[in-house]
């Protein structure tokens, strides 16, 4: 698989290596109208510029030199964020410019789709998260961002407009690549749309990265669907393993096992997890490395969320063992238990 | 690929920095780092990285922090920007959460310490009691060089103190 | 009386500015300046066939493109071997801007200055350059079998080659009773301050005159070295070092290319350039350390005791060769540590390759020393059946002063000048708690845990010479001013050296006012490295401060009628000890120093000419005397001062997922009495963080063509907040006999035996031999395979 074009591939890229953009337009369009005309005018060679949290590096870099950005921080009616009742099932809809921040904080979304917020908390740190678009990620469709692949995982869709009119996609539809979605140039995502997980489901979003806030060497989303002492159902997303956001549903191989036996069935998870997934090595860990901790992440979520009703906070795969450590690292040492 | 290089695109933009609305015209490729430091000599935000991991260039957006390497000034347009020298800018009479800076000996060279400063200023409103651990996860998105980190979670947690005692005076 | 301030916890005096955006680093100088920016080398290894900068004129707002062909007189020359050393072989140094060949990824080749930085670099994106490349020489192996070579015209890549020991090392081995071999590797890093390097100098056309303003290390080193380079008098040039954002080692280097090639565009355009490195430019063209392969052989008894060691190392110094062999000469130098080891000898190699060259980094060779000695003394116990401090316990110098008897690298015989290296493993053991870890890794393995527990003892000379300076005046308002000459980048000098002078002047702490890295001020210094700031400086200006006031207490015992040796300072009142009616300010004695013509206030007209009483037969300023409350003096050691810590870690690993964490990091750490022990511990904390970063996190990661992968930090791995370990520290205060304070050198000691330390503590909780550092999660789980499929048991 391809890893991201960031600042790394600068390096590998580029000759000579900046840190100023090329100069460039910027539009600041106040209607989706007003954007989409933008789009067909100069879509080819500008792009959407919303949090800008991954683009402008690219751009300081110069590995992308757009001749116009189209800004879209401030155009209304995209910047909603609201639980909308579709058919008797609810759904979160986010705007185009709505923040990560905004969804990790809303209590309405931990309520109808905690998976979303779980998976947000692993999303780089505070202040990218700040400014940073969750719709923003999607369009990225970064195989190792956390958005694209919790779309995919509950069956969520975005809805993309264009002066040629307007479409829904399903996640399946709009990831055809690592960086590569099916989106024109000329259409704008106004949003997208994760639906609640209903209510026998149990969700959990696990990773190990090398530092808090950095890409995953592998990340793990489940949906565990159980009924009583037994489990009905099981879907697996994957991040930094596999070119786009893939699910496995495992729902024939664990469907009848039983909470209590969750150790042996975890087994059979990492190994479908192992054998589902198709990880690249580089400078940060091995391919084979990254499908081992996959099917490690994998087995422990699907413990713990065997173990309880699924939610839980941010945790590394180290602490997702459940037991807390002896030793506390941080604060004073007068707070310090000995080892 | 990269038209018009005799006539690169500007913009004439207000900017409200610090309580202060300013009026300038910048080139719109020109980082809102780099409006404040050059165009508005604003130069406590300092640039660490330009790619938007090291944080020492985080401003307040609004009251949330964010890196001002990558926005365009343009686009930073309609927002209230607030820097370190917004914070506290009088070295007599520093902000609680310098002053927590101070007493922890949380700063050595100084370089990456604004984009500590604003982002623990932020925290602790959202969090104003914070523990040990919850404090270093807050300054776990800023890269250090000098302190190892220690001195600076101890100050996250001292300039709550500081501000729990500002409210309660 | 006042409380002595040296040994207090007094927060920084240059705090408020530094946190309130009143610092001022080097691109805060001249904002508006016109700027540089560089065309660097794509390739590791190439030939330069040729130079089209035609693109780059088109551009607006393109005011000079300089190419080698530019570069006036001796700036065009190769850039100075700043440290000449008997052991260099083949010295190579680049060019200000590259000529006919490259030898790194980085390499500077072009300069383009624009009316600013965003122009600068479009018009560098315009520049073409032509290659007939090269196979690069990319690792100390690949430079090791010479097959290809980086410098034409040598036969091989040995830069340098050196040969140093202690007895008969062949005969201590012989008679060795257990003999081990390890064979051992050591990654490349970086210092990576969170500033890079600028510079901005101004040509002032009227007087003919540079003004330089650099983030240096050393602002008389890169001065002497410019005007050398420009061919002016060395009145003509002033380097100034503002506030600095980080250096580490990194900023010591001089003169850097750009602040070469900068200060010749000012020169010649008349105005002032400004070049401010950005982090990828830092990553490709400022200096690594770090990469060393070696190799220990060492002999002992049935007791553990050492009998003798025999050490050869290869160590990959880059493309060029500036600074000398500094970091493998400490390296080299530092090997013995705290212990006594009757046979050494130590034989390195310093070689060529196509990379960024290596200049010392925090520690300077010397984690490299203690990787190769606290791995063998683990590999020890390990044979024995030994716990790993009672070896340790067996082998620590106990008699002071210990000759080691090699040459240093400031030319002095080394020697561990005092320490208490007994104690200082009973307190490490104390505070870890060391004989209790069993207890504890037997209920974390009922748990399904896996902790292991290390240490690592140094010794690190500090301190080093030539000579450092203090310039003092006492101003007539009674405000002390303090000048040195060495440069600050975050060691409080501006606080410490205050308390120093304080102390010696008797006067509120407030009233002091540091300054350093100026040579309009103070001309003569060496720089600020090697953990020398506090013991070269500091003693420097205790001596200064110890002649104002010698001074002060003259002219005060004349104007009180007592001799000198019946007064006392307190608070800046000068006072006949035991009679505080008998007094004056130190402002006032500072008026009567300087007597004048002409009062321009109120307290100016004590010391005018009609204001005494009607004069004695005799100059208003005696022989040998100067107008003024104001002297300068030096400190130069005979030799290094040897500073020493023991780190402690314990770490655990997943059984799994290989991850490690620290979960608890310990120091005791011994540099003599501490001046700010606040300031201290921070030097401390920060260094252990460096050396968590080279443990378990950074690395240069060069592919076979000479590459940097991961020249951002997106992909070098810096540690955040969440990564690095709370630190544990203790201290011991043991005076050094080698100058008047007694201290010695603080600030590389957190990083020396860092990554040591936690390789010893996973090896513990792995078994399975660690040779080689950085170690990561994926690198460990592969290990654990090869372990497991009996590949890995070498030396164990």
């Amino acid at each position: 698989m391809v890893r991201k074009a960031t600042a790394a591939d600068a390096v590998r890229n580029r000759v000579n290596e900046t840190m100023k953009p090329s100069p460039l337009r910027i539009h600041r369009p106040t209607t989706v109208d007003e954007t989409l005309d933008l789009l067909a005018a100069r879509g080819d060679t500008g792009k959407i510029l919303a949090g800008g949290q991954s683009l402008v590096p690219v751009l300081n870099m110069r590995l992308a030199a757009p001749s116009d950005l189209f800004d879209i921080t401030s155009v209304v009616g995209i910047d909603e964020l609201e639980v909308s009742d579709a058919d008797g099932s609810e759904e979160i809809c986010v705007g185009a410019s709505v923040t990560h921040r905004r969804v990790e904080r809303s209590a309405e979304v931990t309520r109808t789709n905690p998976l979303l917020g779980e998976a947000l908390r692993f999303v780089a740190h505070p202040a990218v998260r700040n400014r940073g678009t969750t719709v923003g990620s999607i369009a990225h469709a970064d195989p190792n961002g956390e958005m694209p692949m919790v779309l995919a995982l509950t069956g969520g869709r975005i809805e993309a407009r264009s002066r040629r009119g307007e479409r829904t996609l399903g996640a399946e539809e709009l990831n055809i690549g690592p960086l590569e979605t099916s989106l024109e140039s000329d259409e704008l995502i106004t949003r997208a749309i994760f639906p609640a997980l209903s209510a026998g489901s149990r969700t959990g979003f696990d990773e190990l990265a090398r530092r808090s806030g950095d890409y995953a060497l592998a990340g793990v989303g489940m949906i565990l669907d159980v009924d009583g002492e037994t489990v009905t159902g099981l879907r697996c997303g994957f991040v930094s393993v596999t070119d786009v956001p893939d699910i496995l549903d495992l729902g024939e191989a664990v469907s009848g096992a039983r909470l209590s036996d969750a150790s042996e069935v975890a087994a059979t998870v990492a190994e479908a997890a192992r054998d589902f997934i198709d990880p690249g090595g580089d400078i940060h860990a091995s391919a084979d490395y990254r499908r081992h901790l996959a099917g490690v992440i994998a087995s422990r979520l699907f413990r713990r969320l065997c173990r309880s009703d699924g939610a839980s906070g941010r945790g590394t795969a180290a602490d997702s063992r459940g037991e807390d450590s002896p030793v506390v690292t941080t604060g004073d040492d007068t707070e310090r238990r000995r080892a | 690929m990269t038209e018009d290089i005799d006539t690169e695109p500007t913009s004439n933009i207000r900017l409200a920095v610090n309580g202060t609305l300013y009026e300038l015209e910048v080139p719109d490729r020109k980082l809102l780092s780099d409006v404040l430091r050059q165009d508005l000599e604003l130069t406590g935000t300092h640039v660490g990285c330009e790619h938007g991991v090291c944080g020492a260039c985080t401003v307040q957006l609004d009251g949330e922090p964010v890196r001002s390497c990558l926005m365009f000034a343009v686009t930073a347009q309609g927002h209230e920007i607030t820097t370190v020298e917004g914070i506290g800018d009088d070295p007599e009479n520093p902000s609680d959460v310098q002053q927590a800076f101070i007493d922890c000996h949380g700063l050595q060279c100084g370089f990456c310490t604004p984009g500590f400063v604003t982002t623990i200023d932020a925290y602790i409103d959202e969090n104003p009691n914070p523990t040990a651990e919850e404090a270093r996860e807050a300054v776990s998105g800023n890269l250090c060089r000098c302190t190892g980190y220690q001195n600076i979670v101890s100050a996250v947690c001292r300039a709550a103190e500081l501000r729990a005692e500002g409210a309660s005076q | 009386m006042t409380t002595r301030l040296f040994g207090q916890k007094i927060t920084r005096r240059e705090d408020p500015r530094l946190l309130t955006g009143h610092g001022r680093y080097v691109d805060d100088v001249s904002g508006t300046a016109i700027a540089a920016a560089f065309v660097r080398s794509p390739h590791a290894h190439a030939d330069i066939l040729d130079i089209d900068v035609t693109g780059a004129l088109d551009v607006t707002g393109v005011i000079a493109v300089w190419t080698h062909e530019d570069l006036p007189g001796q700036a065009a020359e190769r850039l100075p071997m700043l440290i000449p050393h008997p052991s260099i072989v083949a010295p190579h140094t680049g060019y200000a801007l590259a000529k006919d060949h490259v030898n790194f990824v980085g390499e500077p080749i072009v300069m383009v200055i624009a009316e600013n930085r965003y122009i600068a670099e479009d018009a560098a994106n315009r520049i073409e350059v032509e290659y007939s490349f090269r196979e690069a020489v990319v690792g100390v192996e690949a430079s090791r079998e010479g097959t290809r070579i980086v410098h034409e015209g040598m036969e091989d890549n040995v830069a340098a080659h050196i040969v140093q020991d202690v007895g008969d090392v062949d005969a201590g081995l012989e008679g060795a009773p257990h003999v081990l071999e390890l064979d051992l590797e050591f990654e490349r890093s970086a210092c990576m301050p969170m500033e890079g390097k600028g510079v901005v100098a101004r040509w002032d056309p009227g007087e003919e005159s540079l003004e330089v303003h650099s983030s240096t290390q050393t602002s008389t080193g890169l001065r002497a070295v410019l005007a050398a380079k420009l061919e002016i008098p060395l009145t003509r040039v002033e380097v100034i070092t503002p506030d600095v954002g980080g250096a580490f080692g990194v900023k010591i280097n001089h003169p850097w290319p750009e602040e070469l090639a900068v200060a010749c565009a000012a020169r010649a355009l008349e105005t002032t350039v400004k070049w401010t490195e950005d982090r990828r430019e830092h990553f490709i063209s400022s200096a690594h350390e770090r990469a060393q392969t070696q190799w220990v052989k060492v002999g002992f008894d049935d007791e553990g005791r050492i009998l003798g060691l025999d050490v050869k190392f290869w160590h990959d110094n880059g493309a060029y060769l500036p600074y000398g062999v500094i970091v493998p000469l400490n390296t080299s130098t530092h090997i013995m540590g705290p212990y006594v080891i009757p046979t050494f000898r130590v034989e390195y190699w310093s070689l060529y390759t196509n990379t960024v060259m290596v200049t010392p980094y925090r520690g300077a060779g010397r984690a490299h020393a203690v990787f190769m000695m606290e791995r063998t003394m683990d590999a020890i116990a390990a044979e024995l059946g030994l716990d790993r401090t009672e070896v340790r316990l067996r082998n620590f110098v106990r008699d002071f002063p210990h000759p080691m008897g090699l040459r240093m690298q400031d030319g002095a015989e080394g020697c561990i000048d005092s320490g208490d290296f007994v104690t200082s493993m009973d307190k490490l053991k104390s505070i870890v708690g060391w004989d209790e870890f069993e207890t504890y890794r037997e209920q974390a393995r009922s748990e399904g845990r896996r902790v292991g527990i290390g240490l690592a003892c140094y010794i690190e000379s500090t301190g080093a010479g030539p000579y450092e300076g203090g310039h003092i005046e006492v101003e007539s308002s009674g405000r002390v001013n303090v000048w040195t000459g060495l440069t600050t980048h975050g060691q409080a000098h501006a606080t410490v050296f205050a308390q120093i002078v304080a102390d010696e002047l008797g006067v509120p702490l407030e009233t002091v006012h540091v300054k350093t890295g100026d040579t309009r001020k103070l001309p003569y210094s060496v720089g600020t490295w090697g953990s020398r700031g506090a013991v070269m400086a500091g003693n420097a200006l205790h001596l200064t401060a110890k002649k104002v006031r010698q001074k002060a207490l003259r002219i005060a015992g004349e104007s009180l009628e007592a001799d000198p040796e019946d007064l006392e300072i307190d608070e800046g009142m000068i006072q006949v000890k035991g009679d505080p009616s008998a007094s004056m300010p130190l402002a006032a004695v500072s008026v009567l120093s300087n007597p004048l013509r002409y009062a321009f206030d109120e307290s100016a007209r004590a010391a005018t000419q009609f204001a005494k009483d009607s004069a004695e037969d005799e100059p208003s300023i005696g022989p040998g005397e100067q107008p003024g409350l104001e002297e300068q003096e030096f400190f130069s050691p005979l030799r290094s001062t040897v500073a020493n810590g023991m780190h402690a870690a314990i770490v655990e690993t997943d059984p799994e997922t290989a991850d490690i964490r620290i979960l608890r990091y310990c120091v005791v750490h011994d540099c003599g009495p501490m001046v700010n022990p606040l300031v201290v511990e921070g030097q401390v904390h920060g260094g252990v963080a460096q050396g968590v970063g080279g443990a378990l996190y950074e690395k240069m990661a060069y592919d076979a063509d000479g590459q940097l992968l991961n020249a951002s930090f997106m992909d070098f791995l810096m540690p955040f907040a969440s990564e690095v370990p709370h630190v544990e520290t203790d201290h011991l205060e043991t005076p050094s006999p080698l100058n008047p304070l007694g201290i010695k050198g603080a600030g590389e000691a957190g990083t020396i035996p860092a990554a040591t330390a936690i390789a010893s503590a996973l090896e513990d909780a792995e078994g399975i031999p660690i040779r080689s550092m950085p170690l990561d999660p994926s690198t460990l789980w592969h290990m654990r395979t090869n372990h497991a499929a009996g590949e890995l048991n070498r030396s164990r």
